[in-house]
């Protein structure tokens, strides 16, 4: 019985004395910070700008949540905010930190501030979605769809990714948005399995049809460039499907104006997804050619498609990249090897959009 | 024979190295030694830390537990003035030493689960401390801690310009066999001084 005595009391004499310091010791005022030059948000001071701008509706990416670990949310600081700290010396580069770029986790509010965020992360909001439909693709990447609740609308460009909440941990994941603009009322993912992972390990083991998932976005500079008539070459491997296909269908209703090949990298026939759909379009459309290659077929499957390493395959079939531009997605490596082949092959390094994973 | 303070202050350095010879606070020790001035701030934070909840932990294990019979909950407690104290110090240096933010208030939450914190106030008991000798204890044990993790921050900066680490061994591969070096380098101190 004592002992439970002790420790209550000494827990409320505690609970006390912080509750009685925070009062005393933190208080900043009111503080401003000023968004972009035009908007102007004021605060009480004491706490970190990312959770400022999180509970103002301001979504910039951050994958830990806040805890300093990812590097993602990161902005222009143009006045106030102190000096970076060393919490943040691991992710911002020397050329950032000329810039005055900062983590908004690390920026703590203690008095008024200027920041710029680009416009294209302004468009990022918190929606609200039921998991509408999981389904297996291959072995190891899943299919997920989320219904928008509250009939709220999604407005994105092909190319972009949403973060997902996950739930309990407080964390987020991003992941490239599979399907086109045009379905504005569901996100489409493909999700892999990776061993350990947080996300993909609660979509492919807990997530079920009808949960509810917070979801925000979209977030990325990785788009389609409308603006342009450029042929393009797209390669992806794995999930590097995703912001492609997205691309593809895009482009597949608007009559498919411009010349495009879409390469797609797998090991084995296990691991080919959506054929039939690419494959079905490219019937439909003469300008677009879908060409899957496998790096290492068994004789078993009677492979008849493309064999080898992708950038060898694009090595094979795109002669000249003159007036092209690229997207490429997928893991590092892939991309870096993509990227040295097709600027060795003429094209400019400003036309190779990408995004690693 | 009661032990000096000055003595158990040099050995918690030398011969007790926390972090090199009880292998306490690795993950701190491994994340954090990759500069040398984040090394040094999380040193000097972890230091401060360790004197003022060891000096805090003493009188409330001796005035306050052993009188009511709770030593069970020394462990719990223990924790808990931790995690207090380390929140009302980042109050305090948050409002009246905003320069120190900078230098090292931000390492202070990491310290809450720190493991060498909670290990010197169990240390103080098992080795049945007085306070003044608990608070030298902590001083020392700090700043061994300090002088390891600033040792490991110098030889990988050093390393990252002249050594060719192969792939596999980089980060904290490394850093887990430097660790293991100078572990062995801090044995060589070890017949000096003895404080248990």
């Amino acid at each position: 019985m004592m002992p439970v005595i002790v420790i209550v009391s000494i827990l409320f004499t505690i609970a006390i004395m912080l509750i009685v310091a925070e009062r005393f010791l933190i208080s900043y005022g009111d503080c401003a910070i000023t968004l972009n030059n035009e908007r102007n948000i004021s605060v009480k001071g004491g706490d970190s700008l990312l959770s400022y701008l999180t509970s103002n509706k301001i979504f910039i990416p951050s994958a830990c949540g806040g805890k300093g670990t990812c590097g993602f949310c990161k902005v222009k600081v143009s006045k106030g905010g102190g000096t970076l700290l060393p919490t943040e010396e691991i992710y911002v580069t020397r050329q950032e930190r000329a810039e005055g770029v900062r983590m908004a986790c690390q920026v703590k509010i203690r008095s008024s501030i200027e920041i710029n965020i680009p416009e294209s992360l302004l468009g990022a909001s918190e929606m609200k979605a039921r998991v509408g439909k999981i389904e297996k693709l291959t072995h190891d990447i899943k299919y997920v769809r989320f219904d928008l609740l509250d009939s709220e609308r999604i407005s994105f460009k092909p190319g972009q990714y949403i973060q997902i909440k996950i739930p309990g941990a407080g964390e987020y994941r991003a992941y490239s948005i599979a399907s086109e603009p045009s379905k504005d009322s569901c996100v489409e993912l493909t999700v892999r399995l990776v061993p350990g992972g947080l996300c993909s390990t609660y979509v492919h083991e807990v997530m079920e049809e009808g949960d509810s998932v917070d979801l925000t976005g979209p977030f990325g500079d990785f788009c389609l460039q409308e603006d342009s008539d450029r042929e393009i070459v797209g390669i992806a491997g794995g999930c590097g499907m995703a912001p492609i296909r997205s691309i593809v269908h895009h482009m597949a209703e608007r009559g498919m104006p411009r010349k495009m090949s879409y390469f797609f990298g797998a090991r084995t026939t296990k691991d080919l997804f959506y054929t039939k759909e690419l494959k079905d379009i490219e019937s439909k459309h003469p300008n677009f050619k879908y060409i899957p290659a496998l790096s290492e077929p068994r004789p078993h499957e009677k492979w008849e498609g493309e064999v080898g390493l992708i950038t060898h395959v694009v090595d094979r079939y795109v002669k000249s990249t003159k007036n092209m531009e690229a997207y490429l997605c997928g893991p590092p490596p892939m991309i870096d090897a993509a990227i040295a082949l097709l600027t060795k092959k003429g094209m400019d390094p400003e036309r190779i959009y990408f995004d690693k994973f | 024979m009661a032990l000096s303070p000055l003595m158990i202050f040099l050995a918690a350095i030398f011969t007790h190295n926390i972090a090199l010879s009880y292998l306490l606070g690795m993950c701190p020790f491994l994340a954090m030694s990759r500069q040398l001035n984040t090394a040094f701030g999380m040193g000097i934070a972890v230091t401060l830390v360790m004197v003022i909840t060891a000096a805090l932990n003493w009188p409330i294990y001796h005035f306050i537990l052993v009188p009511t019979n709770s030593q069970i909950i020394s462990y719990i407690l223990f924790i808990i003035t931790i995690a207090a104290s380390v929140q009302l110090l980042e109050m305090v240096i948050e409002r009246f030493f905003p320069q120190l933010q900078n230098s090292f208030a931000i390492f202070l939450p990491l310290i809450t689960v720190n493991c060498t914190i909670l290990a010197v106030s169990l240390f103080m008991l098992l080795r049945d401390y007085s306070f003044i000798q608990t608070v030298f204890f902590a001083a020392g044990s700090g700043l061994g801690w300090t002088l390891a993790i600033t040792v490991m921050a110098a030889i990988r900066g050093k390393m990252r310009l002249i050594s060719d680490v192969p792939t596999q061994l980089r980060g904290a591969g490394i850093t887990m066999i430097i660790a293991g070096i100078l572990a062995l380098a801090f044995i060589g101190f070890s017949g000096m001084m003895r404080i248990q």
